[in-house]
């Protein structure tokens, strides 16, 4: 029996839905249509047949979520990363962590900060312009949400202009809605 | 671009280096427009109708204290007319009667997705079954929520990043 994963880690679990997917065959046109993109280009999940109970919101939301994460131009692939790994540290989604932990580790080649993010959160030690990021996308992603000047100048600070400024919101709260979810609609297992 | 609620809510300057960092990124916050509508204002809305979505809308937003979309939740409420939310459910802390459970369980979900993601567990899911609410409204309920508490955070730093450029 596959037991539910509570620690943050970079092997990616296995998610296991709490509401039935639907069933492919059996597909509506409505959902036919919202499942011919996926999230990253990836195979059908269980996650994208739960979400298609709601084609209408999927078909936007999959393309809206590629833009953000791949669209040319503006903040780095891997800051935009960063952003989706400290969302999905402060909401607890080990699930979503987990995955783009490690798409952040295959673009950087190198593990250490994601290994000390996951240990120390906000208090890990990092180069100035990664610790700029991580705060304000772990303080951006609690509730009430906090971004004051002071925030906005502590990343003008370390070198972002509007746009990585704009593109590190929209990956941080990208994840905040996809989070709320992932964690929500199903839990991570085990693989074995 | 105006007419995007986001954009508007947050007051953005109509040019300078914000405006052009969002028309940078037109195609996306097209989608984010688009996918408001999805969530508020559905083609089919299922058991979940869109004046109950509006007010839970306009809950999210005064909880997360975000000044421009409590408004926008607030008129767009006004706009179903005066019964449109009969249990002030637009207001947090508010509880519907305990006659209605499937009102209560989505404002429990709602409150609990909004204030503390992380301590959601399958109970919680399984509260809104028990209540009656079948799996696609579930989807649908989560859906909103979640939509929603990424547009409260964009509008968020927008309205921050716009009083200075």
């Amino acid at each position: 029996m596959s037991r539910v994963i509570h620690k943050f880690t970079t092997r990616v679990p296995t998610w296991r839905p709490h509401i039935t997917p639907i069933d492919l065959d059996n597909a509506t046109p409505a959902q036919q249509e919202a499942l011919k993109e996926t999230p990253s280009n990836t195979k059908i999940s269980d996650y994208v047949l739960v979400l298609a109970h709601d084609p209408e919101s999927l078909r936007i939301r999959t393309s809206l979520f590629n833009g953000i994460m791949y669209d040319k131009g503006g903040l780095s692939r891997d800051e935009r990363e960063l952003g989706a790994v400290a969302a999905s540290v402060v909401n607890r989604c080990i699930y979503c962590a987990a995955v783009h932990a490690q798409r952040y580790n295959h673009i950087v080649g190198d593990e250490k900060v994601m290994q000390d993010i996951f240990l120390r959160g906000k208090e890990a030690d990092l180069v100035p312009r990664v610790r700029a990021i991580l705060k304000f996308a772990m303080r951006l992603s609690e509730c009430p949400p906090n971004v004051t000047q002071s925030d906005i100048q502590g990343l003008r600070e370390v070198g972002l202009d509007d746009q990585e400024i704009l593109d590190l919101t929209l990956s941080t709260t990208l994840f905040g809605w996809a989070n709320r979810l992932m964690h929500t609609l199903g839990e991570p297992v085990s693989n074995t | 671009m105006m007419t995007h609620v986001i954009e508007k809510a947050a007051n953005v300057p109509a040019t300078g280096p914000l405006a052009d960092a969002l028309a940078m990124r037109g195609k996306l916050m097209d989608l984010t427009q688009a996918s408001y509508e999805a969530a508020l204002l559905p083609g089919d809305e299922g058991q979940v109708p869109a004046i109950v979505r509006a007010a839970l809308a306009c809950r999210m937003a005064r909880i997360c204290q975000q000044a421009g979309l409590s408004r926008h939740y607030a008129d767009l409420l006004q706009g179903y007319g005066s019964d449109a939310d009969p249990y002030q459910l637009a207001e947090p802390g508010t509880k519907p009667p305990e006659s209605d459970k499937r009102l209560g369980a989505m404002v429990a979900y709602v409150d609990l997705v909004t204030q503390s993601p992380r301590d959601a567990t399958k109970e919680d899911i399984q509260a809104l079954m028990q209540a009656g609410i079948e799996e696609a409204d579930i989807v649908r309920l989560a859906g909103l929520v979640a939509f929603v508490n990424y547009q409260l955070r964009v509008t968020a730093v927008l309205s921050v990043m716009g009083e200075t450029s």
